[in-house]
């Protein structure tokens, strides 16, 4: 099909068909402003805010829903369609508590920078308030629906992305009100808390539970030995949040971040990533010689976990039963470290700097509790970390970069990667290969697993077994995929799931903006840590193989089954609280 | 008012449930059966029970907050049991302006309720609904399948006590 001649400001440009005017306008530079927008996720036209003027349209058209027409005439600028937005604003500020100051977004909100720059200095209209109560039912993530401006993304994001339809758009007019079914509280219907409407609410009505203050605690008590660790995805994104570009590695900025803020030590998840690698590849080994349940699913995402308790009961007994990275560190913080160093294990006190609000929900799993008390006892974001560090002062891109605390801060390459899609595969297979064949691998680099295609696959000769592997992320991508599982229609040994698009690196505690190109520029930073690692394979990490020495024994074994393996339980997928009564 | 499914036994809820499940059958696989289903499914019990939600949705692999978001949507369903007859006041533009507010003022002097609410004998529910389709008679209610237009304050007794 031939381009599309329009011309937008007085600008010839030529489109494909299909193009929207928003994105015609974006390609000449011309940004036209949105709220309700996202790419290929919602474009619903339904906020009114990107109006523009179509000559010889009666009307002002919505830019996001406009597609070229040949000969168009669009202007972005002209009285009538400054107003319009202006106009339109003021009717959604209208109902919108201003409470910027005292805003858990406050400055990082997308209603606040759209009345900035659209220079509105009064808002006239005054009238009824929508009147919705607060939902603080999960450790993971709180609703405040007075704050929500109906632009639907995060509806669209739980329906279309992840395939979980947790929360829809309920009642009508001015009632209207995003809520799980039957108005329940978030926590008591089949959410898995992954937090990806947290990342594109553009306001403050879906957000993180902030623990910044129970960590401020945690310090201050002399009482304490706080130990912190750091998820492979929160080292390629922590800079976004003082400015820096996204992809920027700053492992040694925030290592030297978190001592300033007076943690004791400061570890790292991706010595138990490593860890994870070697009782999931031993179990994995275990469950294709002896017959166990295959394929066998990853279990670092907690998300996942909770999708399959929900979506897939019939599937537990195909997770593996390792503890994710976070918690397999807690329980080690507890006991190991703890022995180690001769504190008490009820003194160590355990924070994790995590991409994701579902690590939340698992760090207060009551089975989560090796050492007598919770394997972690708070769980911060990125977003969080960032929140902490602005309130210290502390001035992170001038940071030194300062290394890792040992032995549980010690790490490899193979570690790193768990926080892109496709990364754990990776790890495993570098792994696997080499303790089975005996050889050393040709290339460490898996492309097969790597890049943002929805569902990967992969087939590796291991002496005697072709090991055939799959990859999704996205719950969307992966809710496919166990389908075709579920239909016997795939045969995989092992199959690696992570709960948000990208996997880590787009997590729903990830720093605001998240898209699709910011995505790719944490992927590509979270391979360059690999490269730059000296060690590249998780069964060759020194402190890994000295933890089973000194204390684990092996892969598999009794202290391993205490401490860093776990079980799950069906969940409800059918609100049924009323109906029980 | 009738009982309400959470009221009933047991036995007498698994045997009303039954008749949900035929409801079902008989129109799952037309296009649009969601809306076809629960009218019946309102009309055989004044409401929509929250326990209906679970085998509508379970038939139609539709998302049980995706049936709870259309259920809420339209004022013609109630999520709750209501009064045994149902006032609807439209509340739209061409009704207000053609004064709405003062036939609602009489409703409310007439049955002692506001929006939203029902009459303690149960007899009566009253709801503020989006337009009823006859601007050009405004303003306009319905007492259960029946339409009113041009309503007159004075008038409202009256035609309330023609459904007593």
């Amino acid at each position: 099909m031939n381009n599309i001649a329009l011309t937008i400001d007085g600008r010839s440009i030529k489109a494909a068909p299909g193009t929207t005017v928003l994105e015609a306008a974006a390609s000449l530079g011309i940004n036209i402003p949105t709220l309700c927008y996202l790419k290929d996720v919602n474009e619903i036209g339904s906020c009114r805010i990107c109006m523009v003027e179509v000559k010889g349209a009666r009307t002002l058209q919505a830019a996001c829903v406009t597609p070229v027409v040949e000969g168009m005439e669009v202007a972005t600028n002209t009285p009538r369609a400054l107003r319009a937005r202006r106009v339109n604003l003021e009717l959604i500020l209208s109902d919108h508590p201003r409470e910027c100051l005292t805003c858990i977004r406050n400055q990082s909100c997308e209603l606040q920078a759209l009345a900035e720059a659209m220079g509105l200095r009064e808002a006239r209209y005054e009238g009824k308030m929508s009147r919705h109560p607060a939902d603080w039912s999960t450790p993971s993530l709180a609703r405040n629906p007075a704050k929500c401006v109906l632009c639907r993304r995060c509806v669209a994001v739980c329906q279309k992305v992840q395939g979980v339809h947790a929360i829809q758009t309920m009642e009508r007019g001015f009632d209207t009100v995003v809520a799980p079914a039957f108005h329940l509280p978030l926590g008591e219907v089949a959410c898995v808390l992954c937090g990806q409407c947290s990342l594109v609410c553009p306001t403050g009505a879906i957000h993180e539970r902030d623990q910044v203050d129970e960590v401020w605690s945690a310090l201050a008590d002399p009482e304490r030995h706080v130990v912190v660790q750091t998820a492979p995805a929160t080292r390629v994104s922590i800079g976004e949040e003082f400015g820096m570009e996204p992809g920027s590695v700053v492992t040694g900025q925030l290592v030297a971040a978190l001592r300033r803020l007076g943690f004791d030590r400061v570890f790292d998840t991706d010595f138990t990533a490593d860890l994870t690698i070697m009782e999931e590849g031993h179990e994995l080994i275990r469950r294709i010689k002896e017959g166990g349940a295959l394929p066998l699913f990853t279990s670092c995402s907690p998300g996942w976990i909770k999708f399959v308790e929900h979506f897939y009961p019939k599937l537990l007994p195909n997770l593996s039963t390792c503890k994710s990275p976070q918690q397999m560190f807690g329980a080690l913080a507890k006991t190991y470290y703890a022995e180690k160093m001769g504190i008490p294990p009820e003194k160590v006190y355990v924070v994790s700097i995590m991409p994701c609000t579902a690590k939340k929900f698992e760090a207060a799993r009551p089975e989560m509790n090796a050492a007598g008390s919770r394997d972690v006892d708070a769980v911060l974001t990125t977003r969080e970390l960032g929140r902490m560090l602005r309130e210290a002062g502390i001035d992170f891109s001038s940071l030194p970069e300062e290394d890792y605390d040992h032995p549980l801060g010690i790490s490899t390459g193979a570690a790193a990667i768990f926080g892109a899609t496709g990364g754990v595969m990776e790890a495993a297979l570098r792994t696997a290969y080499e303790v089975i064949t005996g050889r050393p691998l040709e290339s460490l680099n898996i492309e097969a697993v790597r890049g943002l295609d929805g569902i990967k696959e992969v087939s590796v000769a291991l002496d005697g077994l072709t090991l055939k592997a799959a990859v999704a992320h996205g719950l969307g991508n992966a809710r496919r995929l166990v389908e075709l599982v579920v239909q016997g229609e795939v045969d995989y040994h092992f199959i690696e799931v992570m709960c948000c698009p990208g996997g880590c690196i787009g997590g729903g505690g990830q720093s605001i903006p998240t898209d699709a190109d910011i995505r790719q520029r944490r992927m590509d930073a979270i391979y360059t840590v690999d490269e730059r690692m000296a060690l590249r394979k998780s069964h060759e990490n020194p402190a890994v193989q000295a933890l089973y020495e000194e204390f684990l024994g092996e892969p598999l074994g009794h202290r391993s089954h205490e401490l860093l393996h776990t079980r799950y339980q069906p969940r409800s997928l059918y609100p049924g609280r009323r109906e029980s009564r | 008012m009738p009982m309400a499914l959470e009221q009933l036994s047991s036995q007498l809820r698994e045997a009303r449930l039954k008749e949900v499940d035929a409801v079902i059958l008989r129109h799952r696989d037309r296009p649009g059966a969601l809306l076809a289903i629960l009218t019946e499914i309102q009309s055989s019990f004044g409401y929509l029970p929250e326990a209906t939600f679970k085998p509508v949705a379970q038939a139609l692999g539709i998302p049980v907050s995706q049936i709870w978001g259309v259920a809420t949507f339209y004022t013609l369903f109630n999520t709750r049991p209501r009064g045994r007859h149902m006032v609807r006041l439209c509340e739209n533009a061409p009704c207000h302006v053609q004064g709405a507010a003062s036939v609602l003022e009489a409703i409310q002097r007439e049955l002692g309720i506001a929006p939203g609410e029902d009459t303690q004998d149960g007899e009566w529910g009253l709801e503020l609904v989006s337009c009823l389709g006859i601007c050009g008679v405004a303003p306009a209610l319905m007492i259960d399948d029946q339409v009113y237009g041009n309503v007159r304050p004075e008038a409202v007794a009256a035609i309330l006590a023609s459904h007593r």
